[in-house]
């Protein structure tokens, strides 16, 4: 090997460009030649959209140590930062930050989020799924169960958390959908991404007038305090909103493909009363499908060593959580879907100080759906041919555009 | 057993929460981790462990 090569052994002009599309008739796995890449090397270069060759790095060790090191960066505005897309290049509040001001923002925030705020939200978490069962049951029959609960679910949960009128949800949908659509302009995202800002903007103004118990209004006492101004309030709604929303409702839809697709563990979850088991439902439905998967970005600020590879200050970094969830070195028979399994290590939340804020909520909604939807609605089946579902392969997140379903 | 955090290193995500609600708790003002029980009994110390290796931040260690 000379040293033109990277460790796997590309030369400049062999390496491999990434994404990397999914096998056909496997939507649920990784990229095949992704877990090529896993195989040959721990640390090896990829292409990017835009011709810049960051490393990539394939293994759930190496990735939870390059996600906690300090000397590497989430800085999206870093000129060398490894961009998923052209545009925006900006940060959505603190996701693209690095501490101590990325801590002291999402600490502001951080208490409606903890495991037993999360928990009191149960019962209305519950009626939220509730009733949007019984809708989708009363409507016509078959239905896109994207459209008709998927979305739904998530969305209202959301808007309770900040307060927002359910009558404008679909102002918030069609626009969160555009940017974080990849085929969409850099144009189309921009304005998609100021209209939202200015309604939450809005919004944290009323909040500021007239205080109430949510979260909005918490930030609010922070704007008063002088520790926060009402653009990075506003900043902050527009993160939760666009972080907690398409993904979830991406999980719920995925998950249910998935499940419709295993019979068996499906039956399991259907008709199994341990709440331990949904639970340990959703971590392996999360490892398993890890919907992020354009992989978190980060960007050296120091000269380093990943996995014994140097890595120069100013490199960016790619860390593709989904084959680091099917890595055997992590998870034994990493293909098996299994949902008795312990998968609680799993990278689909990410690691490291960014890891995803909203996952005991999003843990909640999926716990709850995943006891709710398959016991009331038993007889739920696929209602066109598995091969015609359409994935999402063009997304910022994985999931399904639609799923048509029947019962 | 003996359970060690570091609040500055923590970001409040709760994973250890989730794996062990005897030992650890967070902070009401901004979700940050509080030791309940710095030396757990024997029959918590597979929870803690769990704790350890899901922070995502490594601001729980053992001694
Ligand atoms: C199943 C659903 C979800 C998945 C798979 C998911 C995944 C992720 C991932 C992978 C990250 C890490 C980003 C990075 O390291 O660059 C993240 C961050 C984040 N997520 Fe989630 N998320 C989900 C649901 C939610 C929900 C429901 C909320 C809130 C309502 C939320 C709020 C956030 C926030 C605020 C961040 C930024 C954290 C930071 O940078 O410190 N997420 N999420
Ligand atoms: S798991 Fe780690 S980062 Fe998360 S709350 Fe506990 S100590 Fe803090």
């Amino acid at each position: 090997m000379t040293s033109t090569m990277d460790p796997a052994g590309h030369s400049p002009a062999e390496v491999p460009e990434y994404p990397m599309p999914r096998a056909e008739g496997c939507p649920f796995d990784p990229p095949p030649a992704l877990r090529e890449l896993q195989e040959q090397a721990r640390v090896t270069r990829v292409k990017l959209w835009d011709g810049t060759t960051p490393w990539l790095v394939t293994r759930h060790a190496d990735q939870r140590a390059v996600l906690t090191d300090r000397r590497v960066s989430a800085d999206m505005t870093h000129p060398t930062y490894p961009r998923q897309a052209a545009g925006g290049g900006g940060t959505l509040s603190f996701i693209g930050m690095d501490d101590p001001e990325h801590a002291r923002l999402r600490r502001m925030v951080g208490p409606a989020f903890m495991v037993k705020r999360v928990e009191e939200m149960r019962p209305m978490v519950q009626a939220i799924v509730d009733d949007a069962i019984d809708a989708m049951l009363a409507g016509p029959n078959p239905t896109d169960l994207v459209e008709a609960f998927a979305l739904p679910v998530p969305s209202l949960v959301i808007c309770k958390l900040l307060d927002v009128p359910y009558g404008d949800h679909d102002f918030f949908q069609a626009n969160s959908r555009t940017m974080i659509n990849r085929n969409s302009t850099p144009d189309e995202r921009t304005s998609a991404s100021a209209r939202l800002a200015e309604y939450l903007g809005a919004l944290v103004a009323r909040k500021l007038e007239k205080p109430g118990d949510d979260l909005l209004s918490r930030l609010g006492e922070k704007i008063k305090a002088g520790d926060l101004t009402v653009r990075q309030a506003t900043e902050m709604a527009v993160l939760l909103l666009i972080a907690g929303h398409e993904t979830t409702a991406n999980m719920i839809a995925l998950s249910t493909a998935l499940l419709l697709r295993n019979p068996d563990q499906l039956a399991m979850l259907r008709e199994s009363d341990d709440p331990a088991l949904a639970r340990s439902a959703v971590e392996e439905m999360l490892r398993y499908l890890n919907i992020t998967h354009g992989g978190r970005r980060r960007v050296a600020l120091e000269d380093l060593e990943v996995a014994g590879c140097p890595v120069k200050a100013g490199e960016g970094l790619v860390i593709p959580n989904d084959i680091a969830n099917r890595d055997p070195e992590a998870f034994p028979d990493p293909d098996r879907l299994d949902i008795t399994r312990s998968a609680r290590h799993h990278v689909a939340f990410g690691f490291g100080v960014h890891q995803c804020l909203g996952q005991p909520l999003a843990r909640l909604e999926l716990e709850i759906v995943y006891r709710s939807l398959y016991r009331r609605v038993p007889n739920l089946a696929l209602a066109t041919d598995f091969e015609k579902v359409p994935f999402k392969h063009d997304g910022f997140v994985y999931g399904v555009y639609e799923l048509p379903v029947s019962w | 057993m003996k359970v060690f955090v570091d609040e500055d290193k923590c970001c409040g995500a709760g994973s250890c929460v989730l794996s062990a609600p005897e030992v650890f708790d967070q902070r009401d003002d901004d979700g940050v981790v509080v030791l309940l029980d710095a030396e757990p009994a024997e029959h918590l110390h597979a929870a803690v462990r769990e704790a350890v290796q899901v922070c995502p931040a490594a601001a729980i260690t053992l001694a």
